[in-house]
């Protein structure tokens, strides 16, 4: 088996070359952020996504390809959603499953992040799916463990296989993504969704545009990136507009006065839809706060692709597992 | 007890801006003579070989967790550090459990320390009651105690409270006290990880802005111009705070600054991954940040360097990053970090560094001759170390004396080395081991 592309341990520090850490990590069979995914680990990854959405299409669903692996979820965070999408990817595959919540595990008894770690070591498990509320979390455990990470959202940080599922489902609807402009909008700063996202996008050669008040964007934007606080001024540039989840609790912290004010700015209404141009993608990572980000109308209708983005989410999580755990048979993706 | 006598040291007086190689003879806790080529006669010797000779150091800013949280450190594994790291004297911040923040605690740590025969320590007094912002300490007793206590701090919060901390600093000035700030404002600080900037945003981790540190400077040297009060500045970290000492400084205002170890050497790019060994606050800052201090100690806008040493236990440091508690352990990296990463390279001279970590942090204090040495000199108190300034040698925390191993200096390869910390005349420690006294 080997290794069989290199693909990501991913952290954030500057002062290295990408270039450097990517062969540092090549062996690590880690997913823990898009960072060091090139275009074409990208690419391939969408190609080996689309093979086991065919797989998802025939009437056996299943395939024997991680055979007596077993894949655990680590979620410290409640995400039914989520979970869901991996356990059901990691069964197609005919992986073993286990899955552990922080409520009902002995999290509740005060054991450390270390030891329920090194507990799933000891007990052999292949891959670690974890969900955790804190940045880095993920990088802890890769730091701990032998076994392949897969970050599925850490802290306000990153959530690779959600950037790359919606990269999956652009390329289903577009074939071509380079060139194409997408607005991420909503809550920017706290949003893992958009953070992975916006590098992905880039990545591929999307045009990136930030759609929020000053208080919910980055305190420093990405390179490469615009921002606007306009969203109507944004909408007819758009090939993609993907809306974010907005917290209740951020009204709280001051990031915006109300939701009424918020929802007369940005929310995504028919109004401001028929701004946008006639092919226009509208996408949302769920859960939908219908009514607040966006309306039930558009949400509903033919322009939204956020059922396709749920089906991708099994099939890209299916080519992640499928590619960290070395299921592939000798050489390398896609040849 | 026989005669010490140390023999070929590069004796340098930072406060006199001399070197010269003497032989040193010390009796009982004073230095008796100094000269060329003192007789050896039944003398304990200390062969220097040419390696300096400083007064002993002092750190104005550590932890030491004693009430409370011994297994993080005590008041003797604490000093002990310090004699290693080459300081006779440090002061400890009150933020123990409980606070210090009642004559009769301070004098119970006091005792301890002085019953220890380490290091000397002067404890640091809460401003105010249990440290918990809304009513003055008993600040005056403090001081009138045995213990002496005359600087006082709520290091680890800032007094967020304007009017409180304006009493206090009206109030301190009748017995010359003087008010260290941990200049935080915790609503702008709020539930921050790392410096607020791109690296934050990177990290996904929230951010603690450099504004929330300013804007207590600001208000805390304005507070300290309108009351008259002497006012210290712990942790200084950024560019802009640095300015605002040098503008305050320029008018005459009495205040004075401290800035630590690693925000002088590291940044916030130099955090690896999620290493909570990074984690501290004052957070690190830009490189800008780092450099504009760095300037500020040779223009003598920051007046010492001070460790922060922060020990924490393995178990409360190998953890998810927003649940490690702030801090690293600093004392025993403080001088070779220093010299290695400022002196070396030519950023700071020699002099300076030793001045930063003695004659600077004394003149904060307003120490007295009696109470600490800020010079080596014939009739003064022997409180010396012995440094090798060509050693090279890797930082290993697991060899530390203090309890704390959060060091972000780890496994980093270093010049320069104390051999031989001297208190009291004594030798209190010797690196090779092979002197005892």
């Amino acid at each position: 088996m080997g290794c069989l592309f290199p693909v990501a341990r991913g952290a954030c520090i500057a002062t290295e070359t990408l270039v450097e850490r990517r062969q540092e990590v090549v062996e690590r069979r880690n997913l823990l952020d898009v960072d060091l995914l090139s275009r074409d680990d990208i690419q391939r990854i969408l190609e080996m996504a689309r093979s086991f959405s065919e797989v998802l299409r025939r009437p056996i669903k299943k395939v024997p390809a991680l055979r007596g692996k077993t894949v655990v979820n680590l979620f410290y965070e409640p995400s039914t959603r989520t979970r869901m999408s991996f356990e059901v990817a990691a069964k197609r595959l005919s992986a073993d499953v286990l899955n552990f919540t922080a409520a009902s595990s002995s999290v509740a008894k005060g054991e450390s992040f270390k030891d329920t770690a090194l507990t799933l070591e000891s007990m052999g498990v292949d891959a670690v799916v974890v969900r955790h509320p804190v940045a880095g979390a993920p990088w802890l455990l890769s730091q701990w463990l032998k076994a392949s990470i897969l970050n599925a959202g850490d802290g306000m940080h990153a959530h690779p296989t959600q950037a790359l599922l919606d990269l999956f489902t652009l390329w289903e609807r577009m074939e071509q993504l380079t060139g194409k402009t997408i607005a991420y909008v909503g809550d920017i700063r706290h949003s893992r969704v958009a953070r992975s996202g916006v590098k992905a996008c880039q990545t591929m050669g999307m045009k990136v545009i930030l759609v929020a008040p000053p208080t919910l964007l980055p305190p420093v934007l990405p390179p490469g990136v615009e921002a606007s606080s306009d969203f109507d001024e944004v909408i007819p540039a758009c090939d993609v507009l993907y809306m974010l989840r907005i917290q209740e609790e951020r009204q709280k912290e001051g990031g915006f006065p109300s939701l009424e004010e918020y929802k007369r700015l940005y929310q995504l209404d028919f109004r401001r839809l028929g701004m946008a141009k006639p092919m226009v993608a509208v996408m949302h990572p769920g859960p939908m706060n219908r009514g607040v980000e966006i309306t039930s109308e558009v949400a509903d209708s033919p322009v939204s692709m956020v059922t396709a983005q749920v089906a991708s989410g099994v099939a890209m999580r299916m080519a992640m597992l499928f590619l960290l755990l070395g299921g592939a048979k000798g050489g390398g993706i896609g040849a | 007890m026989p005669d010490l006598l140390i023999k070929g040291a590069r004796v340098i007086n930072p406060s006199l801006g001399w070197e010269e190689t003497l032989d040193v003879l010390v009796s009982r806790s004073r230095i008796s003579e100094m000269a060329k080529g003192l007789p050896q006669d039944d003398r304990m010797v200390i062969t220097a070989e040419g390696r300096l000779l400083t007064p002993g150091f002092l750190d104005l800013h550590v932890h030491l967790r004693e009430p409370g949280r011994e297994d993080a450190e005590t008041i003797a594994s604490g000093l002990e550090a310090a004699l290693r790291g080459g300081y006779t004297a440090v002061c400890c911040m009150p933020n123990t459990q409980p606070p210090l923040d009642h004559a009769s605690v301070m004098e119970g740590v006091y005792r301890k320390a002085r019953s220890l025969g380490l290091a000397d320590l002067f404890p640091v007094g809460c401003i105010t009651r249990a440290r918990g912002g809304r009513e003055l300490s008993e600040m005056a007793l403090m001081h009138l105690s045995e213990a002496g206590v005359r600087a006082f701090s709520d290091d680890g919060e800032g007094v967020v409270d304007s009017g409180l901390m304006r009493m206090a600093m009206e109030y301190v000035t009748f017995f010359g006290g003087l008010i260290i700030s941990h200049p935080e404002d915790p609503a702008l600080s709020g539930e921050g990880q790392v410096n607020e900037g791109r690296v934050s945003a990177e990290m996904g981790l929230k951010g603690i802005p450099a504004m929330a540190e300013e804007v207590m400077v600001a208000r805390d040297i304005i507070l300290a111009e309108a009351t008259g009060c002497r006012l210290h500045l712990a942790h200084v970290s950024t560019a802009n705070v640095v300015r605002m000492i040098a503008e305050a400084k320029s008018r005459g205002v009495a205040v004075t600054a401290e800035a630590t170890p690693h925000h002088l050497v590291l940044s916030e790019e130099d955090i690896p991954g999620y290493d909570t060994n990074f984690k501290v606050n004052p957070p690190l800052r830009t490189p800008r940040d780092v450099e504009a201090l760095r300037k500020g100690l040779v223009d003598g806008t920051i007046d010492a360097v001070a460790t922060d040493h922060a020990p924490h236990t393995l178990e409360d440091k190998d953890k998810e990053f927003d649940y490690a508690p702030f801090g690293v352990v600093g004392m025993e990296s403080a001088f070779p970090v220093l010299y290695t990463e400022l002196v070396v390279p030519g950023i700071l001279r020699l002099p300076k560094l030793m001045e930063l970590l003695t004659r600077g942090p004394a003149r904060v204090l307003k120490l007295e001759d009696r109470e600490y040495a800020t010079e080596i000199r014939e009739g003064g108190r022997a409180d010396m170390v012995l440094l090798d300034l060509d050693e090279e040698w890797i930082l290993d925390a697991n060899s530390f004396a203090s309890k704390g191993r959060n060091c972000p200096f780890q496994n980093r390869k270093v010049r320069g080395r104390v051999h031989l910390t001297i208190k009291n005349g004594k030798v209190k420690y010797n690196l090779n081991g092979a002197v005892r006294s």
